[in-house]
């Protein structure tokens, strides 16, 4: 082996890196050359020398302890976020829920209420009808007079029935304004009963009948092929069902 | 809980090696306190890479970690300049000290090895620190510094080369006297 080699595989044969033949190579190399074995003297010096324990610098005494907060602290933000993650979550769905309570709380009140503001405003516009004296625009018993005449002044055409057949008079028939629209007021009489039928174009979806009664009144209302209907008279309940019943059946009749 | 116990089972595994890796900041990056963060800096990278850890050598690979650790640490301070690529190639016969008789290095005063060493370049520096105090392999040395295990022997080379001349040259001036008394 020669020198150049020798300086270059030195080293591994200083930290033991070498394979047993080059190993060998070396030790014969180094018996035979003065030079070679200087260096090697002198890189075994330095590397003890280097090596010395003194030369090391040893880590202060309490860096392991800030290490072991440092990580602590470390860990502990995951799982702070992941709470708060999940408190998020938690938040969120009571939100959601407790907004969905109130606005299903708020569609039911403004339901019953808009029910109740309407059913308020038909009662008044009967008595109203009774007590000015003003029942009628068009007084009728013919339905062909009194159909004809919302021509024009309402953008919707009401069915009229004749119903004296049956003992309900048609009276005639009168504009109203009821929910802030106009709405056709349909006046028939049962004996010394007066029924106001008001009737309007409607988009809810068809609804049975509903009774209720407001200051005395009988109320029943429904909805029917896009029209809501809304009766209200001092009649006996019995009576005005089946009044409510005669409409319905003549206007199926003529469908 | 978990977390815990992961901080306990994380500390298990590389604080044995925090000796190795205070000693690594150190010599590269040169003081304490400095030192001492990248120390942190990397130990809380080591743990968050913790679950991509599936045994094998730990100590490796902390190394691997804090060494990495510091060379952001002296990019940031602009105190290595890495775009200029290492001549591993490059021969220092001529840097080799003239007069080797005079090298006592055995009972040179740790002192001066340590501010030799401070001088060398921190590529050869590292090598140096992971071969002859922590003891690593050629194998792990390439594995912590990423070079080929050729190039970790020709640094090795080099790098006690110039220590040597570095410390001939120190000797020869400071610790004269210290010398001529212990011989």
């Amino acid at each position: 082996m020669s020198c150049q080699q020798t300086r270059d595989l030195i080293h591994g044969y200083l930290d033991g890196e070498l394979d047993l033949m080059k190993s060998l190579e070396i030790e014969s190399h180094l018996k035979d050359c003065q030079v070679c074995a200087q260096t090697y003297k002198e890189m075994r010096g330095l590397q003890s020398a280097v090596g010395n324990s003194a030369v090391r610098f040893d880590p202060p005494a309490n860096l392991e302890s800030r290490l072991h907060s440092a990580l602590k602290r470390e860990s502990e933000p995951d799982s702070r976020t992941a709470m708060m993650r999940w408190r998020w979550l938690v938040a969120g769905v009571s939100l959601i829920a407790v907004v969905a309570a109130i606005w299903l709380v708020v569609a039911m009140l403004t339901r019953e209420s808009s029910g109740e503001v309407l059913a308020q405003e038909i009662v008044s516009s009967h008595v109203r009808s009774l007590m000015a004296d003003h029942l009628t625009d068009v007084p009728s018993s013919d339905r062909h007079t009194v159909k004809p005449w919302f021509d024009g002044k309402l953008d919707f055409s009401p069915p009229v029935k004749d119903l004296s057949q049956q003992g309900f008079n048609l009276n005639g028939g009168r504009l109203d304004y009821i929910g802030n629209r106009p709405v056709a007021a349909l006046v028939y009489q049962r004996g010394r009963h007066s029924i106001n039928v008001f009737v309007w174009p409607s988009s809810e979806t068809a609804m049975n009948d509903r009774m209720s009664v407001s200051q005395g009144y009988n109320l029943i209302r429904w909805t029917n092929s896009g029209m809501a209907y809304w009766v209200v008279s001092d009649l006996n309940l019995a009576e005005l069902q089946q009044f409510v019943q005669l409409l319905k059946e003549q206007s199926q009749a003529r469908m | 809980m978990s977390d815990q116990s992961k901080v306990a089972r994380f500390e298990e595994i590389a604080l044995p090696h925090l000796g190795a890796a205070y000693n690594l900041a150190r010599w590269m990056v040169h003081n304490e306190p400095d030192a001492e963060d990248i120390v942190q800096d990397a130990y809380l990278r080591a743990f968050k890479f913790f679950k991509g850890y599936y045994g094998g050598d730990s100590r490796t690979w902390l190394l691997t970690i804090v060494r990495n650790t510091c060379y952001t640490w002296l990019q940031r301070n602009r105190l290595v300049r890495l775009t200029d690529p290492l001549d591993d190639n490059f021969d220092e016969r001529e840097t080799e000290v003239p007069d080797p008789e005079m090298l006592l290095i055995q009972r040179i005063d740790s002192e001066i090895v340590r501010s030799a060493l401070q001088e060398l370049p921190v590529e050869f520096r590292e090598v140096v620190v992971l071969r002859e105090m922590e003891g690593l392999s050629y194998k792990e040395i390439a594995n912590v510094v990423d070079i080929p295990i050729g190039t970790v022997m020709s640094r090795l080379k080099r790098g006690r080369t110039r220590l040597h001349a570095l410390l001939a040259s120190r000797m020869g001036k400071e610790a004269s006297i210290e010398l001529s008394t212990n011989a």
